[in-house]
């Protein structure tokens, strides 16, 4: 069978497979890949079985504690983080009014994936990028993927994941956790390779072992770029939330998709916002908190 | 003569792919400059034979690139050598198996470093304790010695700081008590005082003559500061171009400079601080004349000829004479003339 159909071939046509190679190629693909889910589909499902629970019973846990208990939680989060009054007000305040226009449900549906999968990807990415920190080849192996889970359209990747595992919380949880794993990982080789070598030859002079080097010296140092990538990831984890919503996670994405097939501007804008707010939140309460990691810095000579 | 400590022979450190292939090309002659155009390898050490005695104060002496900071890297294996044989205490460092290295560089070397190398993230006395730490000794106990050596550096009440918020000079009072602390026989130090400004690093040394002076530690100092070398250096060695030049005492580098490139480093210092009596003294002792130690430098000896309004000094080694030098054998010594009219001053 010849690969390139060379009737076709013009100065505006570049050479190309025969229309029905191509279409066997395609259709043997997905026909192995299906097989392939048939079979292993359901051990697949069967285990991240616990997982599923554990999101579930997270989800409802959220929704069912007395909301004054949440914001006294949220509140109380906040000032951990940031040590500041401002934040904790305005925390409090942002639910009070989510709950006001009726997202509060959505909201914590969305909290607790967004809380699971950060927490995943903390604690798959930071040994990963422990382990590229400490291997070049490692890191050249790794750095591609990174760039493709963070190029690849979101689509492109639901559609195997969604094959294999149906739709749901789980297969959810893994887009959002594809999508946001990336800096993490980065951030964390990234801060343990720009640890001052000097530093790293005084610990290796008074002999520490490899293990004692990395928890005593590397990841210490490395905690500002590793907290960076935490804040990241949730960012990224969080504007996942309208296509998690497209396989089945509930939370505030389901009405925002509701809205954009409806034309429901308030609606839409309202659960946009929300999703902001949280972002924002978030945001101001981890970047505070990465920067009391680094009081030590402060009265730095000539910094 | 003290014990043996270090004994470094027939040292090479060929930096490239394949470092090993090229030994034999510098033994038979190649320089720096050819190795790295023609062969893309980098010089670092080449024959280096040095001997460090126990007790002692060993400079390594050389400018930037002469491969000082590498050689001392070698003695604790921080860098590995091309090919050659390190000695400490008899024990073949080179042979050494992984668990073996981290015993001896938890308990029979510590290492100071010019740019202080502190932990940022904890306090100083959390760094003081480091060594200690790796060396397993409990928190309580290791905080004890830490506090102690702080206290004997003069940072006793800065224990709860930040290295940041300290002063470079006293970070390295900090660098210094965490090397102390673990009390290994052997102290690296790395340019330890370069990167301060003159009078602190005046001041440090003061420090660490007077630590040693009761502690007895074999040293092993790099620098690139003559001055600061003849001040503390019981023997001195000077690396060019990653070659051993010379090796000897600060009198025999400031008398006898063993080629242009050790007189080049000797041209600007004050002979009169570094050179002794003992160094000059000469003939029978004169009849009339005050009587000092062979250890006083000629600056202090002038002082007190001038005082005395007498000619010649009566010099004594233990209680015994043995020998004198006149005020014109300290003004030819001081004014780097070699011979005087061909009676009185010899250079052994």
């Amino acid at each position: 069978m010849a690969l390139i159909d060379w009737s076709k071939v013009t100065l505006t046509d570049p050479p190309q497979l025969p229309r029905e190679v191509l279409r066997e190629l395609k259709k043997g693909i997905d026909g192995t890949f299906r097989e392939f889910s048939r079979g292993y589909g359901e051990a697949i499902e069967n285990f991240f079985h616990p997982l599923l629970m554990f999101l579930k019973w997270f989800q409802d846990l959220l929704i069912e504690t007395p909301w004054p208990l949440i914001l006294v939680i949220l509140g109380a989060l906040s000032w951990w983080g940031s040590r500041s009054w401002k934040m904790v007000v305005g925390t409090v305040l942002a639910f009070l009014f989510i709950g006001w226009l009726d997202m509060w449900e959505d909201t914590m549906a969305t909290l607790a994936i967004v809380s699971v999968a950060t927490l995943l990807c903390i604690a798959i990415g930071i040994p990963i990028g422990i382990l590229m920190a400490r291997s070049d080849r490692v890191q050249a192996m790794i750095l591609p993927v990174l760039d493709i889970m963070q190029t690849i359209p979101s689509f492109v990747y639901l559609i195997p994941v969604v094959m294999l595992l149906g739709i749901g919380k789980v297969p959810g949880l893994l887009a959002v956790m594809i999508y946001a794993i990336p800096p993490i990982v980065r951030l964390t080789n990234l801060g343990i390779r720009l640890v001052d070598k000097e530093v790293l030859e005084a610990a290796d002079a008074f002999g520490s072992s490899y293990r004692q080097k990395l928890f005593q010296v590397q990841i210490p140092l490395a905690l500002p770029n590793i907290f960076a990538g935490v804040n990241q990831t949730i960012m990224m984890a969080l504007s996942m939330v309208v296509i998690a919503a497209m396989i089945g996670v509930p939370g505030l994405g389901v009405p925002v998709l509701r809205a954009v097939s409806n034309q429901y501007l308030a609606l839409g804008v309202m659960n946009g916002l929300a999703i902001v707010a949280i972002a924002i939140i978030f945001d101001r309460v981890s970047q505070a908190f990465g920067k009391r990691l680094q009081k030590h810095r402060e009265g730095e000579h000539g910094a | 003569m003290p014990d043996l400590k270090i004994k470094i022979s027939d040292l090479y450190k060929i930096f490239g792919a394949n470092g090993a292939a090229h030994v034999d090309k510098v033994r038979n002659g190649v320089g720096k400059t050819e190795l790295l155009e023609k062969h893309g390898h980098v010089l670092g050490l080449q024959n280096i034979n040095i001997d460090i005695f126990a007790g002692r104060i060993q400079v390594i002496m050389g400018l930037s690139g002469s491969g000082k900071s590498t050689l001392i890297r070698h003695i604790n294996r921080l860098i590995e050598p091309t090919t050659g044989e390190i000695m400490i205490d008899g024990k073949d460092v080179l042979s050494m198996s992984d668990a073996e290295l981290l015993h001896f560089r938890r308990f029979d070397a510590s290492m100071v470093f010019q740019k202080f190398a502190l932990l940022p993230h904890r306090t100083v006395l959390a760094n003081t304790t480091y060594g200690l730490s790796m060396q397993g000794i409990e928190q309580s106990e290791a905080e004890k010695r830490a506090s102690h050596w702080l206290e004997r550096v003069g940072l006793g009440g800065f224990e709860d700081r930040f290295p940041a918020q300290l002063s470079g000079g006293m970070q390295q009072r900090v660098g210094l008590a965490r090397a102390l602390a673990t009390d290994a026989d052997i102290l690296l130090m790395d340019e330890a005082f370069s990167a301060l400004d003159p009078l602190i690093r005046a001041d440090m040394q003061g420090i660490l003559l007077d630590l040693q002076s009761e502690l007895h530690k074999t040293i092993v100092f790099i620098t690139h500061d003559l001055d600061e070398a003849l001040r503390i250096g019981d023997d001195i060695a000077i690396l060019r171009d990653g070659n051993l030049v010379q090796q000897g005492s600060s009198q025999d580098i400031v008398l006898n400079p063993a080629d242009e490139y050790v007189a080049d480093f000797t041209k600007d210092i004050n002979r009169a601080r570094v050179l002794t009596l003992g160094t000059l003294s000469h003939n029978e002792p004169s009849v009339d004349g005050i009587v000092l130690d062979s250890t006083l430098t000629l600056e202090q000896a002038m002082n007190d000829l001038a005082a005395s309004e007498k000619e010649a000094i009566n010099v004594t080694r233990d209680g015994q004479m043995i020998g004198q030098v006149t005020m014109r054998d300290m003004i030819y010594a001081a004014s780097r003339v070699k011979a005087g009219d061909g009676d009185t001053v010899t250079y052994r």
